[in-house]
Parts: structure tokens; sequence; C-alpha cells
């Protein structure tokens, strides 16, 4: 059997964490891990803790149990190995995300077996989706029981199949370490992702040897980071050809750390830069060239952009259908360069006139080389700046305070970004808070915005923090959430009170399933199905006595002329986790909008009010821009 | 949608069979066969996977067979350029009267008879999936008790292989 021959050192992920661990501000000084160790006598749970130290793991977030206790013995005494006790392993597995997301270095989790294992899945699909490198180590029954149903036992390597990157059941106790170690390698390397390595029992009980390192075998994983020379050049070829080009962000430009890389590009082209979702921050917004967010509730002038574009140079994205609405409909004049790590995305969703396998770093930083070398010349994109800047100008992100006098949720958002600045680092849920978060907070660096975006999982924010914050011990990080995510995972404010993780949860109280309600008003007759939550009309739960149950502080804001004062009394709060409860109105809506189903054409800037791109002398935009009573965000 | 014949290389391991089917499942595409074996070399199995879909659907599965760790290669055997075979085994009902008829049958086929039993006879043959279907509609006239075939296995014409180093 072949085996893996050594890759060029990856830029997250495992290989390279002794170095960046000794340079990451951690809450403990990263002790020195020995590079290599002679084989001694351990148990599997021997094995396994020393594996984990030995790969640069410096904290793991995790429940025992059963399955997996034998493995909590010797993580007792690890001194470079910290656990975190989280209150469900649903927590544990977002905070290694947050972790993850925010340091990246791969965030590692640890479950029991059976609903240890399966609490998960979300976690695991989460991490899928966004392709972010998790490790989940799950306790198993042991081999002579697997099958038999027997007591906490799952098939999770069967039952995560589908939402891991890959996984692997380890049967023999000498494997652990080769586990471990390709383990972290497949998390980290190529497109990351989440990787679950399940371990018996018995497994971890028996008497073996550890030694590191450990040889991988992995013959089938080589990811492709070089690209194409013939490609980079036929890439460069079409930008300098393009009159109306875009260079569209994703979330591989922050993984790849590419983003001085970008910032090099986007000066050699004078193109505009959308950047998604996932890869906010990968560009500064303050940057002139940054048109914002594309998609569904994207500024309209970077979904307008990609709209009448005749070249799109997609960079770590893929295209999904949030961005692209309708695809039919969707940049219908537009050649496409697409450039991902990996190839299973390149012409998924869009045929690409020019695909280019490869590491984001490497491909932007050919890409400026080529076009610097072809000496063609920077294209004349005037004409093209003067339409960007019409839209831009005409349709600029605001939002409307509310007619009934109630705090706007949009306007509390941006001061939190103000006043914490773009230092810090924010995490969302999922739901109107993590768009107004994604569109009036303004980022200046990558992995300072921490959002579930594939898979949109409620519930994220405060657990993502927590990981956040102990990746980033310095960092003031804010968790910006909404009362109905904030009621699925604020259990783990307990584990940040007592482990000394001192967050700052913003809890945008509507008092409804906002997104969901903002959907049954424009889509289904304002016929409130089962959003409303009751936590203004109820006050259940009372997020200030809730919050000071948990350990924490507990603040409310219930006016505009207090949110600064409550956001500055929050900052000044750091030896705990600080909650506030801002009680803000149920009606404000998320605009832009692009209708599900709907082409980018359709988008409405807001509610009624569609530019009309075609046409911008004929009426439209003049007289749509007098009804906006706009604010500049941003 | 075409017929494609895909060869692949996967590491022998526990579960590869379940990732592979799995992903043909939830991508939405239907496996028509599928044969597994052992190959030259120990610890690699060789799958040959029959679907039936459009071109650019093949390219993404192929790509997305490809990420899975355990999957080490994938080629594409187009009918010109390889032998494909199949292998069925047919229960034929023949007493004394047909089973002479059913044997010139069998040889017409280049088949061979596996078993035989005063009412019965069992016939195996191999070949492309055209001449085992002619082979079954020639003797269900007969009556066929039980038929077992086998998925597709393939190997590309002339001296070049699919190795799994390369």
């Amino acid at each position: 059997m072949t085996t893996a021959r050594p890759r060029p050192a990856p830029r997250s992920g495992a290989p390279t964490e002794q170095q960046d661990t000794a340079a990451q501000p951690t809450s403990r000084p990263a002790a020195p891990r020995p590079a290599r160790i002679d084989p001694v006598p351990a148990t599997g749970a021997q094995s396994l803790v020393r594996s984990l130290e030995a790969v640069g793991c410096d904290v793991v977030f995790g429940i025992p149990g059963g399955a997996i206790l034998p493995a909590y013995d010797p993580l007792y005494d690890s001194t470079l190995v910290r656990h975190i006790l989280v209150r469900h392993e649903q927590g544990a597995g977002h905070a290694a995300t947050g972790y993850a997301q925010a340091t990246g270095r791969v965030g590692v989790c640890i479950a029991t077996s059976g609903p240890g294992a399966t609490n998960l899945v979300t976690p695991l699909a989460d991490a899928m989706l966004d392709s972010v490198p998790i490790v989940a180590i799950t306790g198993q029954v042991g081999r002579k029981m697997i099958g038999t149903d027997a007591f906490q036992e799952a098939d999770i390597c069967g039952i995560t199949l589908p939402i891991t990157k890959h996984n692997m059941l380890v049967t023999d106790p000498a494997d652990i370490p080769r586990a471990i170690t390709e383990a972290f390698h497949i998390a980290g390397t190529g497109r990351p992702g989440p990787v679950l390595v399940d371990l018996p029992k018995d497994v971890l009980q028996a008497q073996t040897t550890f030694s590191w390192p450990a040889q991988m075998e992995l013959p089938g994983y080589r990811p492709t980071t070089k690209p194409h020379g013939k490609q980079i050049r036929e890439a460069a070829r079409l930008i300098s050809a393009a009159r109306r080009p875009v260079l569209y962000v994703g979330g591989g430009v922050v993984k790849a750390e590419a983003s001085a890389e970008l910032l090099e590009l986007a000066r050699e082209t004078g193109a505009p830069v959308v950047t998604t979702l996932m890869a906010r921050g990968a560009f500064p917004d303050s940057h002139p060239q940054n048109l914002g967010m594309p998609g569904m509730h994207g500024t309209v002038a970077a979904v307008a952009a990609m709209q009448k574009a005749d070249l799109l140079v997609a960079l770590g994205a893929r295209f999904d259908d949030r961005v692209t609405g309708d695809l039919t409909t969707f940049a219908p004049e537009a050649k496409v360069v697409h450039a991902d790590i990996d190839p299973a995305e390149i012409g998924k969703n869009r045929v690409a006139d020019v695909p280019i396998v490869g590491d984001a770093r490497e491909v932007i930083g050919e890409l400026t080389a080529a076009l610097r070398a072809a000496e063609t010349g920077t294209p004349d994109l005037t004409a093209w700046w003067n339409q960007l800047t019409s839209w831009r100008e005409t349709f600029p992100l605001g939002y409307d305070e509310p007619a009934d006098g109630t705090l706007s949720p949009e306007y509390v958002i941006e001061r939190i970004g103000r006043i914490a600045g773009p230092e810090a680092i924010y995490a969302a849920g999922v739901g109107q808070h993590q768009m107004w978060a994604a569109q009036f907070i303004g980022y200046e660096h990558p992995r300072t915005w921490l959002n579930s975006g594939g898979a949109g999982t409620m519930g994220y924010g405060v657990p993502a923090a927590m990981g956040a914050k102990v990746g980033k011990p310095d960092t003031t990080v804010w968790c910006i959430d909404g009362d109905g995510c904030f009621q699925m995972t604020n259990q783990e404010l307990a584990t940040c009170a007592i482990e000394g993780i001192p967050i700052k949860v913003a809890v945008i109280n509507n008092g409804n399933l906002g997104m969901v309600r903002q959907w049954q008003t424009l889509f289904y007759g304002e016929r409130y199905s089962n959003t409303e939550l009751g936590t203004h009309k109820h006050r259940v739960p009372d997020f200030v006595m809730l919050a000071e149950a948990l350990g924490c502080e507990g603040l409310r804001c219930e006016s505009r002329d207090d949110v600064d004062r409550v956001i500055n009394q929050a900052m000044a709060i750091t030896d705990r986790p600080v909650v506030i409860d801002f009680t803000v109105g149920a009606d404000a809506q998320v605009w832009p909008m692009v209708a599900a189903g709907t082409g980018n054409d359709q988008i409405m800037a807001a509610r009624d009010i569609r530019p009309l791109f075609d046409d911008p002398e004929a009426g439209g935009a003049d007289e749509v821009v007098t009804n906006l009573e706009r604010e500049d965000g941003a | 949608m075409t017929d494609h014949t895909l060869s692949v290389l996967v590491e022998d391991k526990p579960g590869v069979l379940a990732r592979i089917s799995g992903l043909f499942s939830r991508r939405g595409y239907n496996i028509q066969s599928l044969a597994v074996g052992p190959t030259e070399e120990a610890g690699i199995s060789r799958m040959t996977i029959c679907v039936s879909v459009d071109e650019f659907p093949l390219e993404q599965v192929t790509k997305q067979l490809n990420k899975l760790v355990n999957v080490i290669k994938i080629v594409e055997l187009e009918p010109a350029t390889s032998v494909q075979r199949e292998l069925v085994m047919l229960k034929v009902r023949a007493d004394a009267t047909v089973r002479s008829q059913v044997l010139e049958v069998t040889q017409m086929f280049r088949a061979k008879v596996v078993d035989v039993a005063p009412d019965a006879v069992t016939v195996e043959a191999t070949g492309t999936a055209d001449k085992l279907s002619a082979l079954r509609r020639m003797l269900e006239p007969y009556g066929i008790r039980e038929i077992v075939q086998s998925g597709m296995v393939a190997l590309s014409r002339g001296p070049r292989a699919i190795a799994a180093n390369r």
C-alpha cells in the first residue's frame, strides 16, 4: 500500500499547529510539544490524549459519559490539553467550530457514544457545509457489543457519513496515533471539514504502545493546492479583457488566509469586490472597491454588479443558491473564472469558462503575478465604476426607524459594531439579526465574522462565540443573537461563567422568530403561524433573570437613547459573560431581498421598491430613492 | 441519459461500499450495477460501477467520488475501448424431453451447464449484457425458475493498466 507523500505545509490545520500555537495568545502558555516520542507502553486512552497533545491540540470541548470515560482519566492529568465541560454536546461542536473559525486551527469536541454522539450531528453538518476544520472524538460501545443494540450504542460513523469530510472507527488501539494524525490532517488541509473518530471503549482500555509521529496511510487523499499555470494565464487574459469584472469572494479566501493577496489582486485589477456571507471580513469593508455582500439579502450594488458583469472571478466561492437566486437568470452575460480547492465545486452550479483548482492564496497570488507579467495594462473600468457608484449611491444599505417608536434592531447592531470596532469578533445566530449583523457591522479583518452560513443553524451563536473566545482570549467577542436562537443554546453561558469565558451576548429580542415572521408578512398574508415566542408579551423567559441565573451579568435596553450606554457598560465588564436583552420592534425587516426562487434581477431594495437596472433614466431610481428614509449603514 | 462504466480503485476498508453507494443515492443517481473484488495490489479493491446519467452529472459524480478519502482512482471505461463482461446463472425447467434443446441453446451461446437435475438444468454464461439477455430470451420458453446475475466487470483493452500509485 502506498503511503501519503509529503505535501506542502498547509496554512491551517494540524501540521502547522505547533508553530501557530506558540504565536497565538492563549489562556495558558503553550508548552513545547516534543516532535518525536519513542514507543512507550500506554492504554488506548493514554495514547489518545498523548496524540492530541502531540498534534498540537490545546483545548477540547466535551462531556464525558460511559463509553468515553476511559479517555477522561488521562485527560484529567494533561497539562497541555484543556478540557472545557460544556452543557450540551451541540455546544461542544459549535464551540469547536467557533474556535476553528476564529483561529484557523482545528477545533476539537468530544462526546460519549449514543446520544452524546448524535448530539454532535448538527454541528458536524454545520461544519461540513461551511468547510470548518473540526475533529469530533466519540466513545463507542466495546467492540464485541457493536451491532447488538447495546446501551448507548449508535452507529455514529454511519449516521455522520454524509455530513463529515471523513470518519473512522478505530478497532485497534495501536492505530490511535495514526487515526488522530490523519483526522487532523484531513480536517485542516484541502477543503477543510469535520472529521469524526469513533473509539470503542475497550480500544481505549486496551494496553498498547504510543509513539510519535505516526505514519499516515491516505493513498486516496491528495488535495491540489497549486493551480495550473495555463489556467492562470487564461484567467488573467479574461480579466484583462473584461470591461465589467467582479471579484466574487467566498469563504475559501478566509480559510486560505489570502486577504493580503486579495488586496493586491484588487489593486492590480481595479475591479469591484463582493464578499459573500462566509467571506465578510476577507476584504475590508472600508475599501472603496468593496460593494458589500451579494445574495438574497446582499446590497443592491453587489447583486446588480454580479447580474450585469461580463466576468465573474469566483475565488473560494461556490455559487450557493442564496447568492445566485434563480440560476437560469443569474449573471447572464458573465463569463466565469472559478477558482476553488475543491474540484467538485467547479461547474457544480454554474459552468466555468476557466476552471482553476487550487488553494485560494496561491491562485490569487499567481493571478496577480500573471496580470503584472502580461503587461496588458489595466483595463479601463471607468464606465463600469460610474454604473457601480450610481447603484451604490442610489441604493445604499439602510433602514427605517420603526414608526411605532420601538427600538430599531438595525440601529442596535450598527452601534455594537461601531463601539466594539473592527478588532472584535462577532458571532451570530441565524435569522434577521444574522443578516443585519452581516450588513451593518463593518468588517475589516478575516476571522472576525463567524456565522452558520450553509446550514443556517439556529443556536450556533452562543457556543461559537464561546469557542472563539477560548481561542482568542484577548479579543472582545460578541454574540449577536436572536431571542429564538438564544433559547436553543444559552445553557452554554453556564459553561462560560464557570470556565471564565467572558463573552458578550446581544439578544436582539423582537419576541418572534423574526425571519420566519418576515416571510409570513411578505408571502403568507400576515398569518403569523407559530412565530411568536412570548418573550415580549409574557417576558418568558426574562433574559436578564436568565442571564443572572446562568452566572452572567444581565442588562436590558429598551430605548434608542440607552443603546450606547448599555453597550459601553457591557464593554466594561470583562470578568464574566454579559447578556443584554435589547427589546426591539417586531416589524423590522431585512432589506434588500431577493425572494426565494426568483432571479436576482427581481431584487427589492425595500418592500415594493425594485431598482430598475435596465432603465435608470426612466423614473426608476430617482423616484425610488425619495421613498427610502435611508440611513447610511456600514 | 447514457450508460457509463466507472472503474474505481478503493482502499479495502470497512464501510467503503456504504460511502460509495450512499454518495450515489444522496446525490440522486441510481447505480445500475456494481461489482467489487480484490486487485493485484493487497489492500486495494476495484469496483466497477454502471450508472445511467448525462455527461454533466457524470462529471459531478466522479468529482464527488474522488473526494471520498478511501477512493484512490477513478477511470471511465468506454465500451469501444474496453472489455465488459457480466456473469449469469439461469436455472431452467428442463426434463428429459427438452433437455437436449436446452443444451443446444447453451452450446450456441458458449455457455456451460454447471448443474443438472432430473427436471432442471443450471446454465452459466458470461458476456456482454446484450448476449446474456439474448440467452435469457432463448431459454425463457422452457421456463426459467431462477436467475442470478453479477454486476458488470470491465477492463480496458490494450497494454495499459489502471494503477493505484499513479
